[in-house]
């Protein structure tokens, strides 16, 4: 199965990032192999709508499960239609991530944060 | 005649300018700054008529769509996602463009509509006078601003009142300009939102010259600028309270005698460089 975290970079010295539609790359681990892959989140930089943007990439890589920080209305209601089911996880390595995946006992999410349009709430909104 | 009266900031008095010279000029006057229009606040008009305003957003036959996400993939807003149950619409982010069902290979788009807003018409001291209103809770007024200023009519001479800034909302307006004031202030922020107006009208080749309000009787900030660049000046409204309270009561401040001349004289620069009228 392929799991999905939001994060910092797109090597093994990337960190879990909070934030879902706008983090700078998503790390794709394979729960079976254990190896982790990296892509670019296309919709970093989006005028709207990046949490779905970003969760219709996801779809699109064939993840089943998705670790972020904060999901928003729009990204939960994706990934919730595609049966996708997302965990929230603190800051840390990818690979620590990862172990506490595996690991198991991670909070799902179970309903959206608060909606904002695009980067007017600031960074961390 | 079309003319917008645009600021780059916020706040500078593009309204106190364009209501004050649609009465003064004998001009129709449509409030553009659909996101909160306040000219009606000093025309009152009469006899005031209300339309919807509305956006198209796509329907999909189920027993069509193959789920191949094409809608989605050309969506330049992210109104679409396709989980491979369904496709999702998000109407909110939706333009109503059309260019879901250009790609829709089965043809399984057809278009509803949703009301984002209003067009309000009425008179006021014996011209046309209309504003565009963007429901609360809806982030897109250029639809509204289009469908406001689609009835503009032919050979009329018109007072565009804009939204401030150089964004979509503004140059929606600008499609429609013959020619543009900037109003401003005598601050770094006027000035500095100032430039960045003028170089967008000097982009699509709209004429223009710049009202100072709030002026303090120097406005060497300003001036020096509008001097660097030829661009005129058409006058100075000056800075009062007097000015202040009769505009927190909604009065016209031409109709003010210390402030009768000032609009006077804007309005003479403006059908001269122009040729209004």
């Amino acid at each position: 199965m392929k799991i999905a975290f939001s994060c910092t970079g797109t090597d093994d010295t990337a960190r879990t990032d909070p934030r879902f539609g706008r983090c700078e790359a998503f790390a794709v681990a394979d729960t079976e192999t254990q190896k982790i892959a990296y892509m670019q989140n296309a919709a970093q930089s989006a005028a709207g709508g990046a949490g779905i943007a970003a969760a219709q990439q996801l779809i699109d890589a064939g993840v089943k499960g998705v670790l972020t920080g904060n999901l928003g209305p729009n990204a939960f209601r994706v990934l919730s239609e595609a049966g996708i089911k997302a965990y929230c996880i603190g800051e840390m390595s990818v690979p620590e991530a990862l172990a506490a995946f595996m690991k198991g006992g991670l909070a799902p999410i179970g309903e959206a944060g608060n909606a904002h349009a695009g980067m007017r709430g600031g960074p961390n909104a | 005649m079309n003319v917008c009266i645009l600021s780059g900031k916020g706040g500078t008095g593009k309204t106190t300018v364009a209501v004050n010279l649609s009465v003064l000029l004998g001009a129709d006057y449509f409030d553009c700054d659909v996101e909160e229009p306040n000219g009606f606040l000093f025309l009152k008009p009469e006899n005031v008529v209300s339309e919807e305003s509305k956006v198209d957003y796509p329907v999909f036959d189920k027993q069509k769509c193959l789920l191949c996400g094409n809608c989605a993939g050309a969506c330049e807003f992210h109104a679409l996602a396709n989980t491979r149950q369904s496709i999702l619409l998000f109407p909110e982010l939706c333009h109503g463009c059309h260019a879901c069902e250009l790609v829709c290979k089965p043809g399984a788009i057809s278009y509803a509509q949703r009301t984002t807003g209003r067009i309000e018409k009425g008179e006021a001291h014996g011209n046309r006078c209309a504003r565009g209103v963007l429901n609360v809770g809806e982030s897109m007024a250029v639809p509204v601003i289009r469908k406001l200023l689609g009835g503009l009519p032919e050979n009329g001479n018109c007072l565009l009142d804009c939204a401030p800034g150089t964004s979509c909302n503004v140059t929606a307006a600008l499609k429609f300009a013959d020619a543009a004031v900037i109003v401003t202030e005598p601050t770094a922020f006027g000035l500095h939102d100032m430039l960045l107006a003028a170089e967008l009208l000097e982009t699509r080749g709209i004429p223009f010259g710049v009202v100072v309000n709030k002026s303090d009787g120097k406005d060497e900030i300003i001036e020096s600028a509008c001097t660097a660049r030829c661009i005129p000046l058409f006058g100075r409204i000056p800075f009062s309270r007097m000015a202040a309270e009769a505009y927190s009561r909604g009065k016209l401040l031409a109709n003010l005698p210390e402030y009768r001349a000032p609009f006077e004289s804007i309005a003479q620069s403006i059908r001269e460089a122009f040729a209004w009228n």
